[in-house]
């Protein structure tokens, strides 16, 4: 076996599980409290890349980038609730459905239209680009700090739904939407509240990721399907739902798509299982989706009273 | 013994919904259920027609196990029901609502290619419900379109048309004027005896005008349960219940 | 206020449509402008997809967000069997339906025992899954597709290699799914999950077992959706796993919605003015798409019934003059 591999593979693992995590943290929230399916979720994520990448850019800091970055994000969450998501609670799921998918059309031209059909790179500075060598194996720097990131968000998470009368009423509002109204509280600003901030955590999740990948347009697009599996498996609603199914589809996929043809060659001819495993690697979060619901319809972790 | 209730149990949270009922109708038997607001009324009818199911306790309908049965089930063995809070097809007309539950307990309706509006003797036992309850001259337009009232008789003519042999109707009358509630319990007088009809009801008057045996409902639990006069006299009952409601 | 009489005009409005489509292509063939006839043939075709998309979304009330899944699978349906050599139309017809409808009973089977966000995300998902299946088989082109070198072969009986035939074989197709889908609704099914649409759980009460209803439904329309796909992939020589792509499932919904939810003829129209504006604002601007999705939004916020409903309230104020 290889050791190697496989710490750096299970390293993989969880860094596509932590952004998954901060991609539909936000995403379950709007889903559990706002009954509202957000498509454009994934375009904070690219806009949070173009945005950080720009600043890089221009001020030469990444940590001072990503702090203005996610600001601006947290903005045009406030601005998208505001003008146009507000205006779709009322109405049905095919109106958002809508919606949503016109926002994302509209927010791809726009990232064309300021920065370009090419992408942008973010460079990493020196002290982020070096290599850890933790008992004989080598684990890139960066991989490690988006992990402690991305766990560092997750205890900020926990701590604000845990302990703060915001955490308390977004708490409620998943599980019951009535009780919140009736408590007296300003609806209008907690569902803002709410959204922005799920913006501000994906478009997080965008700048963490563009160091490696680049931003692109659609960047979002294809990621924001696998968020939406998360939160279908975690249970829509529940933050710790989208955290439990986030690492454990993080995981498998990142596994899956490194050791079936392996284990697939157990059984099967090499040639076979070269050709099947791809296939099957592309299935598996999928094929876990599929049997979690047969079991348990609402997710692994339905909010505390199932009125919906 | 047309049903048969043992050791239900439901409960919501902290509150018990139904507390150990335990409950025999007999064939043909009209029996009325009664009960403060909140007393479990509706959650027991929901039991009885399989969309609640219960914690514990069975039910068995002429010797048969449903307590665990769908509820798309009971309408083929003969339980239909009505709902306290009007649930009809609201762009559909009135004949059209009722012809849904007519088609449906006469054959099946994995049938793709013929058009309904030539099956004459659908259309037509729907317009003699519709009759009955007394929504003819009305049957052509939508359920959303009629007063609420209307709709109300609506929920029997469509749970009749399920042509059934134990009729579960959960305050059929409530939301309806005075001429129109007057119809229903002489309906209902006129059905007496020809199938098995359990009748939560807030409305006394009609409730001891039609039952033969009653229950009285207090916190989920069958605090009384006779011949109707009997319940009705039973001091517990006009203390617990009956009481109230006049004072 | 009666809507009989303006609903008799609107059959005007899709009379004059069938009878433009039934005569273009000898006009076009003399005009020389091949393409208006291949964008002619692909408003057909697509039409097909979104009738039946129409038919779960519409009648049924299902918001599926996987639907372009199935016309991927048909055209697939066409070139893989076309890879190995195997040109038979009717074999390619064959597969596509039975590929369609095993997929749709399969996946129907988890995603409608959910409804409202669930069943689209799953719908979303499971759609998905096939598009990365089709990525990973570096067999049949991956990423870059498969390229069809002959149509379907059916055999003496219809050359599809004749732009003019495969354009009349779409219509006739369309035609058919259309008439299909109208006996279809009218029948005891139809009003069926009609029914289920507004009340389930009423439904549910009645003694429908909705579950296998709805199944049988999405199953029907998976299968129509199939038909187009093996009609695409022909007429466009190619397939690529981007067919399948969630983004074209959400164009599918826009030509549904822009025509008019629940109407039958409706969709043909989305369809026409989908393809016909794509068409007109990517020639004016690369950035079309913001235009483009800014009114997809307009049409949700203010113009609900699409076109047929716009049609109608026109036709309604003309008869009150
Ligand atoms: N789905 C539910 N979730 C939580 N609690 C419920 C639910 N349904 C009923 N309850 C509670 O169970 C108790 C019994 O309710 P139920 O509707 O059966 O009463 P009822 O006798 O029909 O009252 P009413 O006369 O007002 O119709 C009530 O306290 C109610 O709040
Ligand atoms: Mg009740």
């Amino acid at each position: 076996m290889d050791w190697q591999l496989l710490i750096s593979q299970l390293l993989n693992g969880l860094q596509l599980g932590m952004l998954l995590f901060l991609l539909a943290a936000g995403l379950t929230l709007i889903f559990g409290i706002m009954d509202f399916i957000n498509l454009s979720h994934g375009s904070f994520y690219m806009i949070g890349a173009f945005v950080c990448a720009t600043l890089v850019e221009r001020t030469g800091s990444l940590i001072a980038s990503v702090v203005i970055a996610v600001v601006i994000v947290f903005g045009v969450g406030l601005l998208v609730e505001r003008f146009v998501a507000r205006k779709l609670y009322a109405h049905d799921h095919l109106d958002q459905v809508l919606v949503t998918f016109g926002l994302i059309l509209i927010f791809d031209t726009l990232a064309h239209l300021i920065w370009g059909a090419a992408g942008m790179t973010i460079p990493l500075p020196a002290w982020l680009n070096g290599q850890i060598d933790i008992a004989g194996v080598i684990i890139p720097g960066y991989r490690v700090l988006i992990i402690s990131a991305g766990l560092a968000v997750v205890v900020g998470l926990f701590f604000l739904v845990t302990r703060s009368r915001l955490g308390m009423l977004i708490r409620a509002g998943a599980s019951n939407r009535t009780m919140v109204t009736a408590l007296g509280v300003n609806i209008d600003r907690l569902y803002l509240v709410v959204f922005a901030l799920g913006a501000a955590l994906a478009g997080f999740a965008g700048m963490l990721i563009a160091p490696i990948t680049e931003a692109s347009i659609g960047m979002g697009n294809e990621i924001i399907i696998v968020a939406f599996v998360v939160v279908i498996v975690g249970g829509i609603g529940s933050i710790k739902g989208a955290f439990v199914s986030a690492i454990l589809i993080g995981f498998i996929d990142t596994l899956g798509r490194s050791y079936l043809d392996d284990l697939l060659s157990l059984f099967l001819a090499t040639r076979y299982a070269e050709t099947a495993a791809p296939a099957l690697s592309a299935m598996t979060i999928y094929i876990l989706m599929a049997s979690v619901l047969a079991f348990r319809p609402q997710g692994l972790f339905p909010p505390a009273s199932s009125m919906r | 013994m047309s049903l048969a209730i043992r050791n239900l149990n439901k409960s919501f949270g902290g509150i018990m919904a139904s507390s150990d009922v335990n409950l025999d109708i007999e064939e043909n038997e009209t029996h009325a259920i009664v009960g403060p607001n909140g007393s479990g009324k509706t959650t027991l009818i929901a039991q009885l027609s399989g969309i609640i199911v219960p914690d514990s306790g069975t039910i068995h309908f002429n010797g048969v196990d449903i307590t665990r049965a769908p509820s798309h089930r009971h309408a083929h063995i003969g339980l239909a029901r009505s709902f306290q809070i009007t649930s009809v097809i609201m762009p559909m007309t009135l004949v059209e609502n009722v012809m849904m539950a007519a088609q449906s307990v006469s054959g099946h309706s994995f049938r793709f290619w013929r058009p309904i509006s030539l099956e004459r003797d659908l259309r037509e036992r729907a317009m003699q419900y519709l009759e009955d309850v007394g929504l003819k001259d009305v049957s052509g337009s939508e359920a959303r379109a009629v007063s609420h009232g209307q709709r109300r008789q609506l929920e029997i003519a469509m749970a009749l048309a399920l042509n059934p042999r134990l009729l579960l109707l959960d305050e059929p009358m409530a939301g309806m004027g005075k001429r129109e509630s007057g119809r229903i319990v002489e309906l209902l007088a006129g059905l007496k005896g020809k199938m098995t009809m359990v009748l939560v009801e807030h409305d006394m008057d009609a409730v001891f005008a039609l039952a033969d045996t009653a229950s009285v409902l207090v916190d989920g639990s069958i605090i009384a349960t006779g011949p109707a006069a009997e319940v009705r006299a039973n001091p517990e009952v006009q203390r617990a219940y009956l009481g109230d409601l006049h004072a | 206020m009666k809507p009989s009489a303006p609903r008799r005009v609107s059959w005007g409005v899709y009379g004059t449509l069938f009878l433009f489509l039934l005569a273009a292509p000898p006009v076009l063939v003399w005009a020389d402008q091949p393409f208006y006839m291949d964008l002619l043939t692909r408003v057909l075709i697509l039409s097909i997809a979104a009738s039946s998309l129409n038919l779960i979304l519409g009648y049924g009330g299902m918001i599926s967000l996987g639907h372009a899944a199935f016309v991927g699978l048909g055209a697939y349906s066409v070139a893989i069997p076309s890879y190995y050599g195997i040109y038979s139309g009717y074999l390619h017809l064959g597969i596509a339906i039975a590929a369609c409808v095993l997929f749709a009973l399969v996946t129907g089977a988890i995603c409608l025992r959910t409804r409202g966000v669930y069943f689209i995300m799953i719908t979303l998902a499971f759609a998905q899954m096939l598009y990365f299946t089709f990525v990973s088989l570096e067999e049949y082109g991956a990423d870059d597709g498969l390229l069809i070198y002959q149509r379907s072969e059916f055999s003496g009986l219809l050359n599809l290699e004749n732009p003019g035939v495969l354009y009349y074989l779409a219509m006739g197709v369309l035609a058919g799914c259309l008439g299909l889908m109208n006996r279809l609704i009218h029948s005891r099914f139809g009003r069926v999950i009609v029914g289920i649409r507004h009340n389930e759980p009423r439904m549910q009460s009645l003694g429908y077992n909705t579950y296998r209803y709805k199944l049988a439904c999405y199953a029907i329309s998976g299968a129509m959706a199939g038909i187009s796909g093996f009609l695409l992939g022909n007429f466009t020589y190619f397939i690529s796993p981007e067919m399948m792509d969630w983004t074209r499932s959400g164009e599918l919904i826009f030509m549904v919605v822009l025509g008019g939810t629940g109407v039958l003829l409706a969709p043909v129209a989305g369809t026409a003015v989908f393809l016909l504006l794509e068409e007109i604002l990517s020639a004016f601007t690369v950035y079309w798409h913001l235009l483009f999705g800014g009114f997809l939004i307009a049409i949700v916020l203010f113009g609900r019934g699409g076109l047929h409903g716009l049609v109608e309230k026109l036709e309604r104020r003309n008869h009150s003059r």
